[in-house]
């Protein structure tokens, strides 16, 4: 009897931990949003990345279709490779465009689709055509201060 | 006070060597000895209660204030950035990999961990093991693996409910009390915590911290003076070294798992 109730707490004790366990796998990890559903993988090629890893979303119209898979180096092109992975309800036309953008002012970066107009819809091994690079902030505040020294220089070009 | 001879360090280094050789020996024999402990299940149970069960309360409350803490000092900082609601992603992200499995090895260490030293020991003092050898029974296969395995099998189980308890201690703070926005206080944790590279590495490394904390225990009993003065010493012993262990071992894992 005594031995049997012991038992009952050892069992209820291993189920406390691994509730714990998939509590922290399902609520606060990301398992849910691991989807196991059939995909298909695109690729596209960028100037420039940023942030960008993988596993981060991809995203149209602001839901998630897909996720990014890999990223790599193009030595030909000297682009940043990114393979996508998206799923197969989502399809896409050809002529669709990525663009790496960022949530909130300082949130991570996702990759935004924007769906084009070709009747031919994206399949696998397809490469997304065209692509806009991530913002990056050092060569926004260098075209700036490049913009107010051209201006600078044009007034002063006027006075003479 | 007079000079150290030559033979002296010889001597200390021997017998430093010679209890590192001990320890590393036993250590091997209770690693093989798992499927044995398998085998008597009924002896691991056993283990697993008194370790396991026993220090679930202590772990529970120790979480849930830890978490209320985190939310707290994590939402003081954090609005003064703009950016309360990170807030659940600080507390799950600092729970799951650090706070999680130190802290608990460290409870763990001093609920259980003195507990197993002092029944060892005393044990020992009372030549009970003695007496099992005696009668052709391997303490080590019968009093010392049920209780590592039970130490190992308990500690990631604990960690594990110690960083949900404490996640759940932090939403209560920073959600309920404060006002966080519940939606982004999810959304934030689900999308910065990995559930490989966070919680994963998190469950790993409570799993070392387990092996540690109930090894040291164990040796500690098992090699201490048996007089009452020896298992104090040893049980003293059990919590410094453990503690230690565990923080220096953490350093290790932690430069290791999220290096990059």
């Amino acid at each position: 009897m005594q031995k049997s109730n012991r038992d009952v707490w050892v069992g209820l004790f291993v189920m406390i931990g691994a509730a714990a366990i998939l509590f922290l796998a399902l609520k606060a990890g990301n398992l849910l949003s691991l989807s196991f559903e059939d995909t298909y993988s695109v690729s596209a090629r960028f100037d420039n990345i940023g942030g960008l890893k993988p596993r981060a979303p991809v995203k149209s119209a602001g839901v998630v279709v897909g996720r990014v898979a890999a990223i790599g180096f193009d030595t030909q092109t000297y682009q940043a490779r990114v393979d996508i992975n998206l799923e197969k309800r989502f399809t896409f036309p050809k002529d669709s465009s990525a663009k790496i953008l960022t949530s909130g002012l300082l949130g991570e970066q996702y990759v935004g689709l924007e769906p084009g107009a070709d009747e031919k819809n994206l399949v696998a091994g397809d490469a997304i055509k065209s692509t806009q690079s991530a913002v990056v902030l050092e060569n926004l505040i260098g075209q700036f201060l490049y913009n107010k020294a051209a201006d600078a220089g044009s007034t002063e070009g006027g006075k003479k | 006070m007079s000079w150290w001879r030559p033979s002296d360090v010889g001597f200390a280094t021997r017998v430093k060597l010679d209890d590192i050789g001990r320890a590393a020996r036993l250590f091997t024999r209770l690693c093989a000895l798992f499927l044995a402990a398998l085998r008597r299940a009924r002896l691991l149970v056993d283990q697993v209660h008194f370790l396991g069960n026993h220090s679930l309360a202590i772990i529970t409350v120790s979480g849930l204030f830890v978490g209320f803490v985190l939310g707290l000092q994590g939402y003081y900082t954090l609005q003064r950035y703009g950016s309360a609601e990170a807030l659940g992603l600080l507390v799950a992200l600092s729970l799951v990999r650090e706070l999680g499995p130190v802290v608990t090895a460290l409870l763990f260490a001093g609920r259980a961990g003195t507990s197993l030293t002092a029944e060892i020991g005393l044990m020992k003092a009372g030549e009970q093991l003695a007496a099992m050898e005696m009668m052709a029974v391997d303490p080590v296969q019968r009093v010392l693996a049920p209780r590592f395995w039970g130490g190992v099998v308990a500690m990631p189980l604990l960690a594990a409910v110690f960083s949900a308890v404490g996640i759940l201690g932090g939403w209560l703070v920073g959600v309920v009390l404060i006002g966080v926005d519940s939606g982004s206080f999810w959304s934030q944790m689900q999308n910065g915590v990995d559930v490989f590279k966070d919680v994963g590495n998190g469950v790993v490394k409570s799993l070392v911290f387990g092996f540690t904390v109930t090894f040291v225990a164990l040796l500690q009993g098992y090699e201490c003076q048996p007089t009452p003065e020896g298992v104090s010493r040893a049980t003293t012993r059990t919590v410094v070294i453990a503690s230690l262990a565990v923080l220096g071992l953490d350093f290790v894992l932690t430069a290791m798992m999220f290096s990059v």
